[in-house]
């Protein structure tokens, strides 16, 4: 099946849902496409239990609800090209896990708002059932998952943190512990650098005001997780550098902070650096009629979403004279995004917590003194790939590459579609391409 | 949009390897698998595998759903008589 539109936005969080709203606002025609099967994205994903979802989602959905643009939920893209000649439309293709097909989707302009996924780091025992990221024990709770009276550990780095551990302890967790891996000093220049943003400072004293009686502790990390003989979690152990403890907890929430979703970028041909994919002020990429907004052109928090969402709309529905409007504002939340960065910065001994028979790559189960055998001077991947399997299993490196980057500084080097797993049935009807897109020379350079 | 109120909440029986599993309507599948205890899948080496990103990136928990294999539980809710089997 083929849709013509003008605009198509893949990914409905806070970003596309500003984007396909104000697009279709300016007369555009536009379509929505997001593997989910609600909109909101991560951060406003719905929760089965919870009849109050926050102001600011019902808002943006509604607006979007009333904009005229098209929602496709449950469709996972998995090629595209930006234009098949010059000037001609570019096109993706979706597979519909309900209606088992795969859609193709014609565009002029396309928007980008693939949004970030955790990283997780591996150490001992990370595979254990009872080991979640944070952002995803929430999103499981979210959908269903009882956590009332379970003694939970949060650990890792970043905002995000604080936002899980309440979330949690309202529905009834016990949290034992919140772990923050960055140094109390570091934290203190980030909430100096807020004074701009002080609507941010009341979320954090906010999640404080609730948290009050959880140890709440800086510079310290988890360094294995312990099973008990069914194998499932019953203690973290944890260290400041100086000296570890253990915690007895049913659960470990463990995320270090977000990396961007840039796979579909790549695939297209967009510049995209080390923080993520490159826009200039009208989030254009370096393919002109491909647009990008939110966490995959840095990790910089809803706000700044949704205002490169709703500048990405405008612009490529041609209204750039009304987006141009809304930069400084967009300015001032990247800058947030950017002190953010600087704040949770990954400090070296996470680096050191894996043994050799810690597994890495969880599709494939590889070790991490097989990787340590593949260590070479060019920093690439491929050579890991090829000898050990390491990334390429289903979920093609999304979660062992940002590790990878963390442990050895190997970077993916292509990005091949179909960029999800699809079943065979879907291949056989589909064009797809079949040659590898590789980073170019400009890209390699501007990292 | 549509949000669940828990004064209109019903509950839809899976089958989980076989057994009847009660499940809040439009509660995540994974979600559901945790309450039960089961995990999902065997891994390469033979580890026990749950969710892990709840968001549909890292495929930890697949199962197989009304005779798809590999399907990710995370980003599917619970149907009336939807069959899962946790694969081996």
């Amino acid at each position: 099946m083929t849709h013509s539109f003008d605009i198509v936005v893949v990914g409905a969080g806070p970003a596309g849902l500003a984007a396909a709203a104000a697009a279709a606002g300016a007369g555009g025609r536009v379509a929505i496409l997001d593997d989910n099967p609600r909109v909101g994205g991560q951060i406003w994903r719905s929760s089965v239990a919870t009849s109050h979802p926050e102001p600011a989602r019902i808002r943006a959905v509604q607006r979007f609800e009333a904009s005229g643009a098209k929602l496709f939920s449950g469709r996972q893209v998995v090629d595209a090209e930006p234009s098949r000649k010059h000037g001609a439309p570019g096109r993706l293709d979706a597979w519909g896990s309900a209606t088992r097909t795969l859609e193709t989707f014609i565009f002029d302009q396309l928007i980008l708002t693939t949004g970030a996924r955790e990283r997780l780091l591996p150490f001992p025992g990370w595979t254990l059932p009872g080991v979640f990221g944070a952002g995803g024990l929430q999103a499981i709770v979210r959908g269903g998952y009882q956590v009332r009276g379970k003694r939970v550990a949060v650990a890792g780095t970043g905002p995000l943190l604080l936002a899980v551990a309440a979330h949690l302890q309202q529905d009834g967790a016990e949290i034992v512990l919140v772990a923050e891996q960055a140094s109390l000093r570091s934290l203190i220049s980030f909430g100096k650098s807020l004074v701009t943003h002080p609507a941010k400072i009341l979320q954090g004293i906010r999640l404080r005001r609730e948290l009050a009686g959880v140890p709440y502790r800086t510079g310290c990390w988890p360094v294995a997780a312990k099973g008990e003989g069914d194998g499932e979690l019953s203690a973290v152990q944890f260290s400041n550098g100086s000296r570890n403890w253990t915690e007895r907890c049913d659960l470990l929430a463990c995320g270090f902070h977000l990396v961007p979703n840039t796979e579909l970028a790549t695939l297209l041909g967009c510049n995209v650096s080390e923080t993520g994919v490159q826009v200039n002020a009208g989030q254009q990429t370096s393919v002109a009629n491909v647009y990008c907004a939110g966490e995959p052109t840095g990790i910089a928090g809803v706000d700044a979403a949704v205002l490169q969402g709703e500048i990405a709309g405008l612009t490529a529905a041609g209204k750039a004279g009304q987006a141009a409007r809304l930069h400084r504002k967009r300015d001032a939340q990247i800058a947030f995004g950017q002190a953010m960065d600087r704040a949770f910065a990954l400090r070296n001994e996470l680096r050191n917590l894996p043994q050799p028979d810690t597994i890495v790559c969880r599709c494939e189960d590889v070790r991490f003194a097989q990787l340590q055998e593949q260590v070479n001077p060019q920093n690439d991947w491929t050579n890991a790939k090829l000898q050990t399997r390491c990334g390429m299993g289903p979920c093609q490196g999304r979660v062992c590459g940002p590790a990878l980057n963390a442990l050895f500084g190997w970077r993916n080097s292509s990005v091949r579609s179909p960029i999800f797993p699809i079943p065979l049935e879907a291949l056989c009807s589909a064009p797809f391409n079949t040659e590898e897109v590789q980073i170019s020379d400009s890209q390699e350079n501007s990292r | 949009m549509r949000e669940v109120d828990k004064s209109t909440t019903t509950t839809v029986t899976v089958y989980v390897n076989g057994n009847p599993v009660q499940a809040l309507r439009g509660a995540m599948l994974a979600a559901t698998l945790l309450n039960t205890g089961q995990v999902c899948r065997t891994s390469e080496s033979g580890e026990p595998r749950t969710a892990l990103c709840g968001m549909g990136i890292c495929f930890e928990c697949r199962a197989t759903v009304d005779g798809l294999p590999h399907q990710r539980t995370c980003q599917i809710e619970c149907r009336e008589g939807m069959t899962v089997h946790t694969q081996q």
